[in-house]
């Protein structure tokens, strides 16, 4: 009796299906259609059931993906379970699950448990779901495309000490554009989300101290309007004028989005600006060619890059024992990082990201590659 | 989970009681239609009576199994779950109990003044045919499941709200109850509103049952002594149904105790204690509250939010208990005897 993506994950799982039965039924006459670019030799016929849990955060991405995997190899069984980040990696360290989507990468501690879950491989953490997070404003008065705004501007409308929309600090930042009198409403997630884990990670290394809070997935500050999901902060912010939220951009729908400050220059959002930012990062402490870990740059000043971004890993094992796993998992993962892969979650009807770079591909192919059986 | 009360003829009890088992059982045995069918439905219903006590136990077992990781954990491992508020289980809920029991509260002081009104109109007011009419729509209301009521507080009600809680506070905003209205109308007052809505069928429905055992000598004898109509319902209707319309609103309490969807759409959540009706972000119910969590919780947390429904229970419970209470207490002077 929930209102969750569960019920567009069926009909996505439905369209799955049907695309099964239709793939089925061409697959006699011609080649695969579909064929993975990486791996360079045709797709062998796997088969088998191939199980994933963790993040919700790219749960609308994964059953996309299925649906595009299971186009080319429609005899195994995908599955994922959006049981949250913690408990993905959890179980995939238990070995319940093939892989595993996280929103934060491996810990120590979980490392040397992904050894012995590894056969004494190593895990794969590939940043393979960047998902661009707008800062939506309810103004339809305003007369321009982005309102632009500073980390520390945003920080401050946000901790309730810029109270209206004619306050200097936002008139000294967009000079061309009449700003109303009307008064600000901060719309935050009311449940704990990596979307909100995200911006607050951005206000807190971005805004020079004007964000007094610490980074959380919990929203810090209480006695303000929120909304329940992505859907329901969009709702409230939509519901008053004046009000301000953030959500994953894909579904900013008719609201404004704020272009940011990077550097000198203000960058509205957009697929390449997101994946940008994801090069412009260094790899966090640790990173090997397996394990790319991004550690998100959120004061780049990279022209053009967007540095309010959402990175989900998908996780993996190097060696697996089981030989059929190896393959599921490789042609999974393949098809994820594909160009294929990447666009189909890119679609706004599927999850609206932002597909990874040319040489953020390569490199990730490179990690799948090494993927065998014990 | 829609609480149906399909009416029972005219005359006949309006609820089953709670012995239903016994008298059932009885009922067949002297009928002696046969002993071993006697005995079979005899066992049978028995085992239903049984078995719902069963289930009521075995719902409290798991709840408190449950829920124990979290009552007797440290202070320091409660606090490492992000969205815990306050050093134990005790202090995280007692907000939440407040908020539950505010909204219902509210909500019942809504709904029941109007449900009363509409019972007696379709009792006593109502020409016959647009009675029966009217009696089939409440009863329809009261199966729309609860999800839609939210969508429809969500994406309607609350926009319409807007002006009037503007007016409200900028109008009568010296009282804290009204203060700092903040559009849009995501307040508890709204929650209210909707569970209002929610509960009026069930409630209007049973007190219309009761209305209508009036004895008919009473109506009669108070309008022979030169009684108006309103002062027939007065004298006659409403000193015998009050039991009947009390365990309505309880039954209406019970439903909005436990609702979720409509108060999880609708709210801007907040954990305090605060009488502010029209202020965002300052109370949640329980129930709500385990729906927003739970999809991300694991471990402990699971556990702390299982201690939550754990105190729904027990309120739902001594509600319940209250209320039979009241009706036991109030049955001797209500003259249905």
């Amino acid at each position: 009796m929930k209102l969750t993506p569960h019920s567009r994950f069926g009909a996505v799982a439905l369209t799955g299906a049907l695309a099964l039965t239709l793939a089925a039924c061409s697959s006699g006459s011609s080649a695969e259609p579909g064929a993975t670019s990486g791996a360079g030799d045709a797709p062998a016929e796997l088969s088998g059931s191939l199980a994933g849990a963790g993040a919700s955060s790219q749960e609308k991405a994964v059953a996309g993906w299925i649906a595009g995997f299971n186009d080319t190899y429609p005899d195994v069984a995908v599955s994922y379970d959006a049981v949250g980040s913690g408990g993905g990696r959890e179980q995939f360290l238990a070995g319940a699950v093939q892989f595993a989507g996280s929103d934060a990468a491996l810990k120590d501690d979980e490392l040397e448990a992904a050894t012995e879950r590894c056969e004494g491989g190593e895990a794969l953490e590939l940043p393979l779901y960047i998902s661009p997070i707008a800062v939506v404003y309810n103004l339809p008065d305003v007369d321009t495309e982005h309102l632009q705004l500073s980390a520390a501007t945003i920080a401050k409308i946000f901790n309730r000490e810029i109270t209206t929309w004619d306050d200097a600090a936002i008139a000294a930042e967009n000079p061309d554009v009449t700003l109303p009198s009307t008064g600000i409403i901060p719309v935050n997630r009311s449940d704990e989300s990596g979307t909100t884990e995200n911006f607050t990670e951005y206000l807190e290394a971005a805004s020079d101290g004007a964000w007094p809070h610490e980074a959380s997935g919990d929203w810090p500050l209480s006695g303000g309007q929120s909304g329940q999901g992505t859907q329901g902060v969009i709702d409230t912010v939509s519901g008053a004028k004046g009000a301000i939220g953030y959500a994953d951009a894909s579904r900013a729908g008719d609201l404004g989005t704020v272009a940011l400050k990077v550097g000198e220059e203000y960058v509205p959002f957009s697929a390449e600006a997101a994946a940008k930012v994801v090069d412009a990062s260094p790899r966090a402490e640790g990173a090997t060619d397996k394990r790319l870990v991004v550690e998100l740059d959120r004061t780049t000043t990279e022209a053009g890059a967007y540095p309010l971004v959402l990175i989900s890993y998908s996780i993996a094992c190097s060696t697996y024992a089981d030989a059929a796993d190896a393959d599921n998992v490789k042609a999974y993962l393949t098809y994820v990082a594909s160009a294929a892969g990447q666009d189909r979650a890119a679609d706004p009807g599927v999850a609206g990201s932002a597909p990874i770079s040319d040489d953020l591909r390569t490199e990730v192919q490179a990690a799948i590659d090494s993927i065998t059986a014990a | 989970m829609a609480v149906t009360t399909t009416p029972p003829p005219r005359g006949a009890a309006p609820r089953p009681s709670s012995d239903a088992g016994d008298t059932a059982g009885a009922a067949a045995r002297a009928a002696s239609t046969g002993r071993l069918a006697g005995r079979v439905f005899g066992a049978l219903s028995t085992g239903a009576g049984v078995l719902i006590l069963v289930t009521l136990a075995a719902v409290a077992v798991f709840l408190v199994l449950r829920a124990w990781p979290a009552l007797t954990a440290s202070r320091e491992e409660l606090e490492a779950i992000s969205w815990f508020n306050g050093g134990s289980v005790a202090e995280y809920v007692g907000p939440l109990i407040f908020g539950t029991l505010l909204a219902s509260l509210l909500a019942l002081l809504l709904a029941v003044p109007v449900s009363i009104g509409i019972a007696l109109f379709i009792s006593h007011y109502a020409p016959r045919r647009l009675a029966q009419g009217l009696g089939y729509l409440i009863d329809l209301l009261a199966a729309i499941p609860s999800v839609v009521y939210g969508l429809w507080g969500a994406l309607w009600l609350i926009g319409r709200l807007d002006p009037v809680f503007a007016w409200l506070s900028s109008n009568l905003g010296f009282i804290p109850l009204f203060a700092d209205y903040q559009a849009p109308a995501k307040n508890i007052m709204s929650a209210s509103v909707v569970l209002a809505v929610m509960i009026l069928p069930i409630i209007t429905a049973v007190s219309r049952e009761v209305f209508l055992q009036t004895p008919r000598l009473h109506e009669e004898a108070s309008l022979a002594l030169g009684a108006t109509r309103w002062e027939m319902v007065r004298q006659a209707v409403l000193p015998f149904g009050r039991s009947g319309v009390i365990s309505a609103s309880m039954l209406g309490l019970g439903r909005a105790l436990g609702e979720t969807m409509a108060v999880l759409m609708v709210i801007s959540p907040g954990f305090l204690f605060s009488f502010f009706l029209l202020k965002p972000g300052q109370q949640q119910t329980i129930a709500a509250n385990i729906a927003s969590k739970f999809p991300e919780a694991s471990g402990l947390s699971v556990s702390a939010l299982i201690a939550t429904g754990l105190a729904l229970f027990v309120i739902t419970f001594v509600v319940n208990f209250a209320a039979r209470w009241v009706i036991a207490r109030r049955a001797e002077f209500s003259g249905a005897n």
